[in-house]
């Protein structure tokens, strides 16, 4: 089982866990999801495929940064800027 | 010129906790609360991190005043790319009574001794609202202000900001060294990501106490109450277009 891409995928593994402390929805809920997805994919075994998931992964990181980005900016304009009705 | 900036961060109660104010209204409840780096810190960091990127400064220092829990907030800064931290250590209980002044006198003398050529602050903080110690940092050091910054370009001795004012925007050129605050729309903040939190960690925090930086704590305001923000009063639903207009009139709204 020691396949060349295993640390890569435990350490998105492991980044997506820590991006999941700030779900909207919660860390448990995204947790349990991560895992689902993740053994979902546990039977793949050609590099190839690995390394698409891998990057898949990845853009689902850069998602969720953009979610709790554009979270944040909304409720700071909402809390002090949308008060003087913006157009 | 130095190439150095300073930047201020403070911890502040998670944007998305909902406050409560403590049963005998001397303050909100803090204990076991999320915390994290003020929003608009945040972007005053980002700003300086870019600045660095583009090699048109050289080295960015992060500044916290409070307890020990805030190293926690340098961490982050440090993460998102700041060079060093600084924590300037008060004691839980003087915190308490920690104001925009006295974080300014030691905003001040920090930006004297590193020699700053900017100290870039965020506009104001979450917890506080208060939006003065930028201000009051320029005052002390005598400095120029850009204060509200949305754009900031660096050009050899001077920096022209893009200042958010009422109805508008507003761009002034002042000369460095000088005082920036950010506001909302100045940059788009990184994400401290776990393997830059890990690298973080070896980056050094220098500790000092705000004596010696010859900075006297001691603050003239007192809180007198805190209070939650009254109760948003329930809606009605009314019947008919009658029924809404007759309600419309008694508020006196047509």
């Amino acid at each position: 089982m020691a396949n060349p891409l295993r640390s890569e995928v435990i350490k998105l593994y492991k980044h997506l866990l820590y991006l999941g402390k700030d779900y909207p929805k919660g860390a448990t809920y995204f947790k349990e999801r991560l895992k689902c997805s993740f053994m979902k994919n546990k039977d793949v075994t050609d590099p190839e495929k690995i390394k698409a998931l891998v990057k898949r992964g990845d853009f689902v990181i850069k998602e969720l940064e953009a979610l709790y980005y554009l979270r944040k900016y909304r409720t700071m304009k909402h809390r002090y800027y949308d008060d003087k009705h913006d157009k | 010129m130095s190439g150095r900036v300073l930047v201020g961060v403070k911890r502040v109660i998670d944007y998305a906790v909902k406050i409560r104010v403590k049963p005998d209204h001397s303050g909100v409840v803090t204990e076991g609360v999320k915390h994290s780096m003020n929003p608009f810190c945040e972007i005053a960091v980002e700003e300086a991190v870019k600045m660095k990127e583009k090699k048109l400064i050289k080295e960015v220092v992060a500044v916290s005043c409070g307890p020990q829990q805030v190293q926690e907030t340098i961490r982050t800064a440090l993460a998102m790319g700041a060079d060093r931290g600084i924590h300037v250590e008060v004691s839980a209980k003087e915190y308490e009574s920690l104001g925009p002044l006295q974080v300014s006198k030691i905003m001040a003398a920090l930006a004297r001794k590193e020699e700053a050529q900017l100290v870039i602050l965020g506009k104001q903080a979450i917890d506080g609202d208060c939006n003065q110690t930028g201000q009051m940092t320029a005052a002390l050091l005598d400095w120029p202000q850009g204060t509200f910054a949305s754009e900031v370009t660096l050009e050899g001795g001077h920096v022209k900001v893009v200042r958010e004012i009422d109805g508008g925007l507003e761009t002034i050129k002042i000369t460095t060294p000088a005082v920036l605050t950010a506001d909302l729309r100045l940059n788009t903040p990184r994400y401290a990501t776990l393997p830059n939190i890990m690298k973080a960690k070896k980056k050094k925090i220098a500790n000092m106490k705000p004596a010696d930086l010859g900075v006297e704590l001691a603050s003239k305001l007192e809180v007198l109450r805190v209070d939650e923000p009254p109760q948003r009063q329930a809606g009605v639903k009314v019947e008919s277009v009658d029924d809404l207009v007759g309600k419309l009139k008694e508020a006196g709204r047509i």
